[in-house]
């Protein structure tokens, strides 16, 4: 049963697309699985033949347990298992009769990865775990990164619309996450109003230069101000895993994006950083398209890096963010407002936006979190170089 | 443009040089075992008693802690000596003035003193001369602060580095590979002074990075063909310097192959291959695609037999197969 | 083009962003965002769905003025005549 997000404890199959002697290759999809919050194909990492199927449709199984066993080709069909293997089953009943024989989990095997292959996976969002490795040694290499990050662009896997009772599943793993947040994440919170004059003014003038399809939101300026000052203060953009920080290299935006119907996702804007305002006003778009049709891949679910929410369409000034757990900040802007401003003396009008941070503090500290709003404020009053 | 080529070797070239010196500066003068009625043990300062006279070619008794010594000195007072040692597993009766005295005075002084003195040395094997006369232990004087370490490997370095070493103020050791003093080529007529600060890329390719230096850096260059024809590019570092190590150049060769190989005739264990490996994990680790891989010398004395010796010592083939095996299949 | 068959136009892109409202209860002089939860996103995909239906092309500056249903039908019939 594959992870499909940090918060995911199980999953459904809902059917197989494969039966026992089928031949599969790396990259063929072999199932549906629903989790709470989508239905999701499941995709197989080996070439091979499916051996056994283990789990039947509707068998609802945490992450990690067995689903099917698939052999290489010309190997010996493995002895029968009958059920799907459970990863840490709870002790059996005394009286309980001794499982039939469980096949042996395979090895957990440390992933040979050259030094540039891991740096560059990192900073295209490519999982080593999906890479084939054709180094002397089945290393992975630099050149099998960029060859499944050619395959990631050209192949994205879409997941299947909406499924019933998601409404209901997703409520439950906002709960799940949002409690978990409350409960482990020592929070704390700075904010800071920016004067977006130059900003807006920036956009109005890039604006009347485009056609109405290719005109940018001004939420681009705030997502692309804040890559900027991820990249200043690293230290906010990653994970708390393990009782440590983990920064990562690559940005990749969580952007909360609420559903019509009620209930919200957070899709990950993969390699932000990277993204110029065009590219991240596409990304964006496309996102939120959809998000709300049901139609992310699972690489956007899981592999956040920071999360922005945006309530700056309603009226709300001031947002005070919960974590999403492992991340280890948020980024909340309000309602662009006109406002009275002082500068130099003088008092004036200016576009205004609150912006807030919610950092983990077992992560940072206000004073790293006060660099980052700084740096914001700083990369948002030179908007040309966005 | 470049000036007339004229026939030379590795041997005329360091000669030529060394007389260079001695016109330009009357502070200049040679001493070691042999070189004067001999003409040197490899036949280096062959006719040069004839023209400079004994004063500035001296013969000296077979002690290389006092002549090395008296180089110092002389250095100390104001000359400007070329001391020559017969091979550099004789210049370890001689490493206590070396480091004791020549590395460390300027530092010892408080920077009142500098020894401005050039020792010559040959290291290197492959003329079955056995283990008291074939070591390479350039890499053991690379470790001393207070000195810089040389090995040319191409006639231009050989004609060109002794005239910019006499010009540092402090000591430089030149470490010339028995083995090239025959080797013949080109130099232009006006052959000069060559920088000693720098490595050179030898061949340029894009696939691994080949470092290395000395005689090594021939068998390379040949190796490096050979895998050119099997479609991989290897590009080929000539160190030159050995102390101070000129990282950049090859740092930044790995960050374009991401891969590297050091070739060294010398020994593995403790050696200058051992210190590039390190300076390549240290600054470089992102870059590598592959583990760092090297080719040394045997750890043994070198054999006296051709056979053995050969096997003792990185040779064409095996710097080729290492190569194969560090980059992926091409096709 | 009537000010019905713009009104129709408007609704069809509407539906497409907001398929659950039931776009005939809106008031006409009521904002849209807050009538029908859309957000700038969704306006500008309306904005854009205008630009294809209608071959109108709004610039940004006359958004504001641009916040009902009767604003817009007015704006765009001026616009087409």
């Amino acid at each position: 049963m594959p992870s499909l997000g940090a918060d995911m404890e199980e999953g459904t199959l809902i059917e197989w697309s494969v039966k026992p002697g089928d031949r599969i290759q790396r990259g063929d999809i072999i199932g549906v699985v629903r989790s709470e919050k989508a239905d999701i194909e499941v995709e197989v990492y080996h070439d091979g033949v499916v051996d056994q199927l283990l789990a039947q449709p509707g068998e609802t199984l945490p992450v990690g347990a067995v689903l099917a066993v698939i052999r290489e080709e010309g190997q010996a069909p493995a002895a029968l298992v009958h059920e799907a293997i459970q990863p840490a089953p709870p002790a059996p009943a005394p009286s309980a009769p001794a499982p039939s024989a469980p096949a042996p989990m395979p090895p957990a095997t440390r992933l040979r990865v050259s030094p540039l292959a891991r740096r560059v996976a990192q900073e295209l969002g490519v999982d080593l775990g999906q890479v084939q490795g054709t180094g002397p040694h089945g290393e992975i290499t630099k050149e099998d990164v960029d060859r499944a990050a050619e395959a990631l662009k050209k192949a994205p896997v879409e997941k299947p619309a909406v499924a019933p009772g998601f409404r209901a599943d997703m409520r439950r793993a906002i709960a799940a996450a949002m409690a978990r947040s409350n409960r482990e994440i020592p929070h704390y919170y700075l904010e800071t109003r920016i004067d977006l004059e130059r900003a807006l003014k920036f956009l109005e003038a890039e604006n009347r230069k485009r056609s109405v399809s290719d005109r940018l939101l001004s939420v681009i300026l705030l997502i692309k101000a804040v890559t900027r000052a991820l990249q200043d203060v690293p230290e906010l953009n990653g994970y708390w895993i393990d009782d440590q920080l983990q920064p990562k290299e690559a940005v990749h935006i969580g952007f909360a994006i609420s559903l019509r119907q009620g209930g919200l996702v957070v899709p990950a804007i993969l390699d932000a950083g990277r993204k110029n305002l065009d590219e991240l006003m596409q990304s964006l778009r496309d996102l939120i398209t959809r998000a709300r049709a049901g139609r992310l891949r699972s690489s956007e679910i899981t592999d956040a890096t920071v999360t922005i929410t945006n309530l700056g369409d309603l009226g709300v000034e001031t947002v005070h963010g919960v974590i999403y757990p492992p991340q280890v900040a948020l980024i909340g802007f309000g309602r662009i407002i006109q406002s009275p401003w002082a500068e130099n003396g003088m008092l004036g009008i200016r576009p205004v936006v609150t912006a807030t941070l919610a950092g983990d503090h077992r992560a940072t500290d206000g004073h790293r979190g006060a660099q980052f709003l700084t740096a914001l404020n700083q990369h948002l009053q030179e908007p040309e170089k966005l | 443009m470049t000036a007339a080529q004229a026939p030379s070797s590795y041997r005329e070239a360091i000669r030529e040089s060394i007389r260079e010196a001695m016109r330009k500066d009357d502070r200049v003068f040679l001493m070691g075992e042999d070189v004067g009625r001999y003409g040197g043990c490899f036949a280096v300062s062959k006719g040069l008693l004839e023209e400079f006279g004994p004063e500035r070619i001296r013969d000296t008794p077979m002690s290389e802690s006092a002549f090395v010594g008296a180089g110092i000195g002389a250095a100390l007072g104001g000359m400007r000596p070329i001391v020559e040692i017969m091979t550099v597993n004789f210049s370890l009766l001689a490493l206590d003035q070396i480091m004791n005295n020549a590395a460390t005075f300027l530092h010892m002084s408080g920077g009142q003193f500098n020894v401005p003195v050039v020792i010559r040395m040959a290291t290197g094997g492959g003329r079955q001369v056995a283990a008291q006369h074939s070591h390479s232990l350039e890499g053991w004087f690379a470790h001393i602060p207070g000195i810089r370490v040389l090995a040319p490997a191409t006639l231009e370095d050989a004609r060109g580095m002794l005239g910019t070493a006499l010009e540092d103020p402090d000591p430089v050791l030149i470490f010339e590979h028995a083995g090239l003093y025959n080797m013949k080529g080109q130099l232009p007529a006006d052959a000069g002074p060559v920088d000693i600060e720098r490595a050179r890329v030898r061949r340029a390719g894009s696939d691994v990075t080949i470092i290395t230096y000395g005689a090594m850096l021939w068998k390379s260059l040949d190796a490096a063909q050979m895998l050119a024809k099997k479609g991989i590019q290897a590009e080929v570092i000539d160190l030159r310097t050995l102390r101070p190590l000129d990282e950049a150049t090859f740092l930044e060769s790995v960050g374009r192959t991401h891969r590297a190989l050091v070739v060294d005739e010398g020994w593995r264990s403790g050696g200058i291959s051992a210190e590039i490996c390190a300076r390549i994990q240290e600054k470089a680790f992102y870059e590598l695609d592959a583990p760092v891989e090297r080719i040394c010398g045997v750890e043994v004395p070198t054999p006296y037999p051709k056979h053995l010796e050969d096997a003792s010592f990185p040779q064409v083939a095996a710097i080729a197969a290492a190569v194969e095996a560090m980059v992926p299949a091409h096709g | 083009m009537s000010d019905p068959e713009i009104k129709n136009a408007v609704f069809k892109i509407l539906r497409r962003i907001a398929p659950e409202a039931n776009l005939d209860q809106i008031n006409s002089e009521e904002n849209l965002r807050e009538a029908l939860d859309i957000d700038s996103f969704d306006y500008l995909n309306l904005m854009i769905g205008l630009h294809e239906e209608l071959k109108v092309e709004i610039p940004e500056s006359d958004y504001r003025s641009l916040g009902t249903l009767g604003e817009l039908v007015r704006y765009l019939a001026g616009r087409l005549r």
